[in-house]
């Protein structure tokens, strides 16, 4: 298996492009939209895995976009080194100006953002689409 | 409180890869169902022990694949029930009064298992094991 690599690139010129990525259990699909891009993790996001999501998230954001959507709707479990990744590019989006915005977490998800008290702190929405208007 | 002198329910020993972590919460999240918790409280159970294993595997044992540790759960008797889970290894100790949460309102990424910990479960306690490595013991009651 080819761990970090590129599984598969599918580009539709003009409109949108789409990305996979796979090592253990997580697997991360990036959309293009018009202002800006969507990351969608698949999986459980734990300190096997946190490193992945970090990377990939890391490279998006040196691109800039304005608007980063973590779709989070495919992730039933988070820990803590999760949430930290999330953290760090919710800092380094403050930093570069970009909004980034969670959508659609998991009540198991979303109750450790509560215990961590960082559900006001980051942008959390019920849906890509609300995530797109914001 | 559970009797530690007696055998726990359950018993396994994993090695410090976070590899295995899921199996472990799937195991500790089964348990706590089993006993009537319900379903966002196994799954923040699964959460602290998680959070638990990973401060083990990150700061006991420095990210080394080779280290020990050793999950035991008890089902507390009586009414209400609940768990007691301990959490041994051989990692390096830590003056148990250093394990503190940090500040919440200080926004930066990690640090948050202890806190996490100290917010799930009832009663929480970390302490030197002897001659070598640490026990955390955890309480959760129904």
């Amino acid at each position: 298996m080819d761990g970090l690599g590129v599984m598969d690139v599918m580009d539709v010129e003009g409109t949108a492009s789409q990305h996979m990525s796979k090592a253990e259990e997580l697997e991360i699909h990036t959309e293009d939209i018009p202002d800006g891009i969507i990351v969608r993790p698949t999986g459980e996001i734990d300190l096997s895995c946190a490193a992945l999501l970090r990377q990939r998230l890391g490279k998006i954001q040196e691109s800039q976009p304005s608007r980063l959507v973590i779709d989070l709707s495919a992730v039933p479990y988070m820990d803590s080194s999760g949430v930290a990744t999330l953290v760090e590019a919710m800092q380094i989006a403050r930093r570069t100006g970009s909004k980034l915005v969670l959508c659609a977490l998991q009540q198991k998800v979303r109750s450790i953002f509560e215990i961590a008290r960082l559900d006001m702190v980051f942008s959390i929405v019920g849906s890509v689409e609300e995530a797109s208007a914001l | 409180m559970a009797d530690l002198t007696t055998e726990p329910e359950v018993q396994l020993r994993m090695f410090s890869q976070p590899r295995f972590l899921a199996a472990v919460r799937a195991l500790v999240g089964t348990m706590a169902q089993r006993l009537g918790f319900n379903e966002m409280q196994c799954g923040q159970i699964s959460l602290a022990v998680d959070e638990a294993l990973c401060n083990v595997i990150t700061h006991g044992y420095d990210r080394k694949p080779d280290g020990q540790l050793w999950i035991s759960i008890w089902a507390l008797p009586g009414t209400p029930t609940g768990l007691k889970i301990v959490i041994e290894d051989l990692a390096n100790q830590v003056d148990p009064a250093a394990i503190q949460p940090r500040d919440l309102d200080d926004i930066r990424p990690g640090g948050l298992g202890v806190h996490i910990i100290r917010e799930v479960m009832d009663e929480v306690t970390w302490e030197r094991r002897s001659p070598e490595g640490m026990r955390l013991t955890m309480i959760k009651r129904v």
